[in-house]
């Protein structure tokens, strides 16, 4: 549950007031709130925690995180198919 | 390629387990608080790399097991009114209330969704303005930021569909529920790395001091665990009890002061029950009176309830360290992650639920063995 996994950060802006944008995981694009790492810039890595950033980590230290966490199979809690984003409207 | 670097790991990981063997002289307990530390040392077996003097015993720090049977009543009670979407982390929908589960709701025709992010919710509430859309927000310090937030951006927006059923608990007051008990074994602790990525570890040197244990923060690699495990071991073999932080990649000793200063915006500490455990005092969070208006609690009136949890099941010993899940005879033996009796086998980060995933088949050999 605690776990957080790093991505690169592909693009930055206001959206609905908060700071976010983009983050790439391995191929997975996913939306992450900035708010809490106000410091990283685009092509930053961050590590996210339930679609939010909440350190800034360096790129080598990212990328090997990723393949290890990837190698343990950690990613599928955290990073789940994005099915419902393109269901929001419920019946 | 992609598993050179673990190969490299897995010299690294050899030579730490080499060191720790050749400066252990006593006998040591150390405890990782983290659920997902548990679930590594049990994947990779790095307490069987351990000296048999060095023994691990497995803390509280799966927020989804000790979440109380009250709170899942309530998300089962809500999920059961008409024109109501109860939303929640995955992990959560398999956990057993009193008498039945989320995901159960859910096939019995209730509108249960899972995301990942609380962000999704909102995303939910602003597309479905007819419906109420209710968050069961639950989690440690490290996931508290995330669901304040929710909060914090329904109140901006205005968005009087949205609310939010709160269960957070924290971790320093069940450490130190630990270290004040009597029959406390625990010799030296890793902190949870995430946790303290968020919160920093001040609060962690105060009880360094107050109770003269070591505590070092730690990782969720498997080489991040024995380095953790090493930098105990030495200082109890030198006798000292200071802070230290192995996850430096991620954590400072302030933490993540934006992500606090919204956690203290929207939330206030309060008592909190701990399944398994019971009441840690100033052990959780609640919303602040300031933004009832996405109060769960406080927009429905749910009523406190209580409910008495299985007694055949030795989780509370299990999750302060004082057994090990195959201790329990109901391991394996009429409690599974399938059918779960207590709070530690109901998620996967569980320590009951890892030892089942990741050593049942040496468990049940032994108990065959041993008659």
């Amino acid at each position: 549950m605690c776990l957080a996994i790093p991505g690169k950060s592909l693009d930055i802006s206001k959206k609905d007031g908060v700071r976010a944008g983009r983050v790439e995981f391995g191929g997975i694009v996913k939306q992450v709130c900035l708010d809490f790492a106000p410091e990283a810039e685009v092509g930053d890595y961050v590590m996210v925690h339930v679609g939010f950033a909440i350190s800034r980590v360096d790129r080598e230290e990212a990328e090997r995180t990723y393949q290890i966490l990837e190698a343990m199979g950690l990613l599928e809690g955290e990073l789940p198919p994005s099915a419902q984003e393109s269901q929001e409207t419920l019946p | 390629m992609k598993y050179l670097d673990e190969y490299r790991d897995e010299k690294i990981a050899h030579a730490l387990a080499q060191e720790i063997r050749e400066r252990v002289t006593h006998p040591w307990v150390l405890m990782e608080i983290c659920g997902g530390q548990t679930h590594t040392i049990m994947r990779y077996g790095i307490d069987e790399l351990l000296p048999r003097e060095v023994e691990l015993v497995h803390g509280p720090g799966c927020p989804v097991c000790v979440t109380p049977l009250e709170t899942i009543d309530k998300a089962l009670e809500l999920a059961a009114l008409p024109d109501l979407t109860l939303v929640s982390y995955g992990d959560m929908l398999r956990v057993p209330g009193s008498s039945s589960d989320l995901f159960h709701a859910k096939a019995n025709g209730s509108d249960v969704r899972v995301v990942y992010s609380p962000l999704e919710a909102l995303k939910l509430a602003r597309a479905n303005p007819a419906r109420k859309i209710v968050f069961l927000a639950i989690g440690f310090e490290t996931t508290a930021p995330a669901n304040a937030m929710a909060v914090w951006q329904a109140r901006r927006e205005g968005l009087d569909n949205f609310s939010v059923l709160a269960s957070h608990v924290l971790v320093p007051p069940a450490m130190r529920l630990l270290l004040g008990s009597p029959d406390n074994r625990v010799q030296g602790f890793i902190a949870p790395g995430h946790v303290c990525t968020v919160m920093g570890y001040r609060q962690y040197e105060e009880m360094v001091n107050e109770f003269r244990v070591p505590i070092v923060v730690g990782g969720f690699e498997p080489v991040d665990l024995l380095e953790a495990i090493l930098m105990l071991v030495r200082q109890l073999e030198e006798g000292r009890a200071v802070m230290e932080n192995q996850y430096v990649r991620s954590v400072t000793r302030d933490g993540n002061l934006p992500a606090q200063q919204i956690v203290e915006t929207v939330f206030e500490v309060c008592d909190q029950k701990w399944r398994g455990i019971g009441t840690i005092p100033q052990s959780g969070l609640r919303i602040r009176p300031e933004f009832s208006a996405h109060d769960a609690e406080k927009i429905f009136g749910m009523s406190e309830i209580k409910v008495e949890e299985p007694t055949e099941c030795i989780s509370a010993q299990v999750l302060k360290g004082l057994k090990k899940p195959p201790d329990c005879p109901a391991f394996a033996n009429g409690c599974t992650p399938e059918s779960p009796l207590g709070a530690p086998m109901v998620s996967a980060e569980g320590a009951c639920a890892a030892y089942y995933r990741y050593r049942r088949h040496k468990v049940l050999q032994e108990r065959v063995c041993n008659g």
